[in-house]
């Protein structure tokens, strides 16, 4: 069978490549468009590694089609930052929010649209929306603080 | 989120941002699977679809054959190690490990690998796996560790003998101290209980995988795994390529807890690559990492301890039953040697058995054996606690080991810090609180436990290089697996006196630094901060001697002092300080480059203690147990960079909560593992957790140069016996097996109504 065709905006950017009609958005990211940051922890939906938006909301690019990105808006880690780090990715650097990292790229992305949605949360509220990110070092507990600490840090900027 | 002594360092129990730290946030930092080379292809695995099974014959050519294949290998091109003679690499005898990474004569459990292909596509080699044909005798099987050591059990290795007979116990340990019969003569109060505990897996995010390219002989490879060093020797050992000719590069790890600590694809993806000509890839499925990949040992133990009626213990036995899997090795030292080691008991008997069975072969995890061992000995603990009246955490200060102690794993115990984590709880306002009362029908209770940890030393080396602008490059020789190189920035800083952000540490391949042992152990900052620090002070010693030449007067008249050169004795203030930058500016016209590396086999890593405390919440209705509250108390010597070492207690602890509640290996009746994925093997997720408070106690390690004790095992020992304590404060019933999952914690009620 040929190759899908696929137009797309991938971190903003106009991005165009071909896939087979069963291969997953996560295979083609790493894959031919190089973008390594997003992690595949199971396959199956279960760990939220490969975590990235799709039009905004948080999806598992290895549960979505590769051609079902045509026309749409894809955001990855490796769009998080500008030329500074996100207060997220700072946030989480400054509180050890991380060890071994392998789950941090999906853990941010689904910190980052949570905080877009709900800039004061309550530990409930994080804990509840960081459920389908599994991290095995940390316990969550840095994680769950960093993300409230940034929301309230960014609800002071914005005053 | 307290430290309980002050420091006055700069760096050193400061939480500065991990040299790796930008890397992680941002994507860009490479793990195993991350790396692709020119002309790559891919390497699928064939697994043996029986628990038990003789192999009487593998036909590949049709697999050989299939467009777009490159290469097969089966276990006739992985050199044999004999059964007869035990070759041994650390801890892992190589006989297992060529009959581990492929199957031999035999299959020995579902998901054993049989052979491995390399095609131009993942596609196309797991077709062609399927069209290899293996001719399987399929034998009766045995997967339960009480199953496994029954006397008409199947028996998985005829040359495994006990007491004379053919048996699946290959191996036992024993602890012996005083005179056990006369030591519970002298109890009043016995108490004796059987437990049982299932296998768990470390469940690290990253899969196993590695990419490796042979050229000309010469391997390189790429993976993620707890050494560098380990990968390139059992590669060596695996293929019969020298050492020299194996290039392994670390990739950042995306968690390890143990697992990763053998080799499961790198030998193979070598095979395929020097048969191929092509670099190949290898990745586990998830689904391939709970088949094939270690988890630990599920367990039999039946503990007793006597105690005398003012509480004071007079006298303990363990037994200790392990699972090991398809071949020998199970965590029997870290049982029967940890379980008992928190307290002073004279009279002492611990004995651990190694068990075979067709599950895939242990890997350690964390503690190796010990929390299989505290489970069972700290909760008689707190039965006899209770039968003496006697709050659990006095019961267990009043029989703490001190420096003086002598263990029954061996040693006498110098410093050692465990009566200040239970000293440390008592005071705490989590135990000062009271336990709620039942509300809306949820029972409320509270639990303690204790655990200890050997902690580790052994090889390591480092190199400490001054850059021409006076910058610093440190590389270590171990992965990095939790934020050590955040420690070792803060003790090369703090001895050079420079800020921290000037030094870059780096995780050297096998070709650029020294051997080091593996990422285990909680040996790592141990001992890497030993061999920084005796590189760093070379580096001083340079230094000296540079301003020395430059002001023209003896070495010895010259201090390094907060990251300069000063004039002392006669000569103080006679010149200008000479700062790291000035000097090195100057290095090629004093004696050439700065720098120094140091490799030593580091001694001295004393035991690391623990206490815990759990608060859990039971609904009688459902059977589901939430921990509301934990608090983990730990003598930690010295914590170089606290926010990491709240990490590992953190994440300790909610591994500890997962084995406790929800995490087990489940198998159906043909022996397969019936839930080999994230969504039926259920480790805690954020929602399932409170926040997990973690108390630093720092009692310095008196043989280390900064005191410190490993940190990284201790958290899982105690959190087993500390949530089942909780449950049975809150039912006023004892649950005597792990998981407390809801079906158990339904039945144990049940009994109770009866």
């Amino acid at each position: 069978m040929s190759k899908l065709h696929v137009s797309t905006t991938i971190n903003g950017e106009p991005q165009e490549f071909l896939c087979d009609a069963d291969q997953s958005l996560l295979d083609i990211l790493r894959g031919p468009l190089g973008l390594t940051g997003s992690k595949e922890g199971c396959g199956t939906g279960d760990c939220g590694a490969c975590t990235v938006t799709l039009n905004g909301r948080i999806v598992c690019s290895c549960l979505m089609l590769a051609a079902e990105a045509e026309g749409q808006q894809i955001g990855t880690i490796e769009g998080m930052a500008g030329e500074e780090l996100h207060p997220l990715q700072t946030k989480f650097l400054e509180m050890a929010a991380l060890q071994c990292g392998i789950c941090t790229p999906g853990v941010l992305m689904a910190a980052k649209a949570l905080l877009e949605r709900n800039p004061d949360p309550t530990e409930h509220e994080v804990r509840f929306w960081l459920a389908g990110n599994l991290c095995r070092c940390t316990g969550y507990d840095k994680i769950i603080r960093a993300v409230m600490e940034t929301a309230a840090d960014m609800r002071g900027a914005a005053r | 989120m307290s430290t309980e002594t002050a420091n006055d360092n700069k760096w050193i129990g400061k939480n500065t941002i991990r040299p790796d730290g930008a890397d992680k946030v941002t994507g860009r930092a490479a793990y195993a699977a991350d790396t692709t080379m020119p002309g790559m292809i891919w390497g699928k695995i064939l697994r043996s679809p029986h628990p038990h099974a003789r192999i009487r014959s593998i036909d590949t050519r049709k697999a050989e054959a299939y467009p777009g294949v490159k290469a097969v290998v089966t276990a006739k091109d992985i050199v044999n190690f004999p059964l007869d003679k035990s070759v041994m690499l650390g801890i892992q005898d190589m006989r297992w490990m060529c009959r581990n990474v492929m199957a031999r004569e035999k299959a020995l459990f579902a998901g054993h690998p049989v052979a491995a292909v390399a095609a131009t596509t993942e596609k196309i080699a797991a077709e062609a796996c399927k069209l290899i044909e293996v001719d399987y005798e399929v034998l009766p099987f045995v997967i339960d560790v009480e199953e496994a050591m029954k006397p008409d059990a199947p028996i998985l290795h005829d040359f495994i003998q006990f007491d004379g007979k053919p048996s699946n116990i290959a191996g036992k340990l024993e602890h012996k101290l005083g005179d056990i019969e006369a030591g519970f003569a002298k109890a009043d109060v016995v108490i004796e209980r059987t437990f049982r505990t299932k296998p768990v897996h470390q469940g690290y995010i990253e899969p196993h995988a590695c990419l490796v390219s042979v050229s000309d002989g010469k391997a390189t490879i790429w993976s993620s795994s707890q050494g560098q060093f380990m990968v390139r020797a059992m590669c060596a050992y695996l293929t019969g390529t020298p050492q020299n000719d194996i290039r392994a590069i670390p990739a950042e790890i995306g968690g390890g807890f143990g697992g990763k600590t053998i080799v499961y694809l790198e030998p193979v993806a070598l095979l395929l690559a020097k048969k191929s000509g092509r670099p190949v890839k290898m990745i586990m499925t998830r689904g391939e990492v709970f088949h094939a990949s270690g988890p630990t040992s599920g367990s039999f133990s039946k503990v007793k301890i006597g105690a005398t009626k003012d509480g004071k213990v007079v006298a303990a036995q363990g037994t200790y039953c392990l699972q090991a899997g398809a071949l020998p090795g199970s965590p029997i030292r870290g049982a029967a040697g940890c379980s008992f080691a928190p307290y002073d008991i004279p009279n002492v008997l611990s004995v651990g058995y190694d068990v075979v069975s067709n599950r895939s072969k242990v890997a350690a995890y964390r503690a190796p054996g010990a929390p299989i061992g505290a489970y069972a000995v700290e909760c008689v603990m707190d039965e006899l606690a209770e039968a003496l009246k006697i709050d659990p955490l006095q019961f267990r200060l009043k029989n703490a080991a001190k420096q003086g102690t002598k263990a029954a794993h061996g040693p006498v115990y110098p410093r050692i810090g465990f009566v200040e984590t239970i000293e440390s709880a008592l005071k705490h306002p989590h135990y000062k609180t009271p336990v709620p009362k039942p509300k809306n029908g949820l029972l409320h209770g509270r639990g303690v436990a204790s655990g200890f940890w050997f902690n580790a030393g052994g090889e390591s080396s480092a190199q400490v290089n001054i850059a021409e602008d006076g910058t610093v490059v440190v590389i270590t020789g171990h992965p990095d697996i939790g934020g050590s190189r955040a420690s070792t920035a803060n003790i090369t800083a703090e001895i050079l006196g420079i800020d921290y952000k000037k030094v870059s540490v780096l995780i050297g391949d096998t070709s650029v630094i020294g051997f080091s042992n593996l990422t285990g152990g909680s040996r790592v900052t141990y001992a890497s901060a030993m061999v920084v620090t005796q590189s760093t002070e070379q580096v001083i010693t340079q230094l000296r001697e540079r301003a020395a030449k430059i002001w023209k007067i003896d070495p010895d008249a010259v201090v390094w002092e907060n990251g300069e050169a000063r004039p002392a004795g006669d000569n103080a203030g006679k010149f200008e300080p000479l700062t790291l930058a000035q000097i090195a500016a100057q290095a090629s016209a004093t004696g050439g480059p700065i720098g120094a590396g140091k490799q030593l086999n580091t001694v001295g890593a004393e035991g690391g203690f623990a206490t815990h405390v759990c608060d859990v919440e039971v609904d009688p209705g459902l059977g589901i147990v939430r921990v509301l509250r934990y608090t983990s108390f730990q003598d930690v010597g010295r914590a170089i960079h606290p926010g990491y070492v709240e990490g590992q207690m953190q994440g300790g602890v909610a591994q500890g909560i997962g084995w406790a509640l929800s995490e087990e290996y489940i198998y159906d009746k043909s022996g397969k593992l019936d839930n080999p994925s994230f969504l039926d093997y259920r480790m805690p997720v954020s929602s399932d957790l409170p926040m997990l408070d973690s108390v630093i106690i720092e009692v310095p390690n008196p043989k280390h140069p900064q005191g410190v004790r490993g940190v990284g095992e201790v958290p899982l020992v105690p959190p087993m016996a500390a949530v089942a304590n909780a449950i049975y404060n809150a039912l006023g019933r004892r649950l005597y097996s792990l998981p407390m999952s809801p079906p158990k914690v339904l039945a144990a009620m049940d009994q109770a109504a009866e």
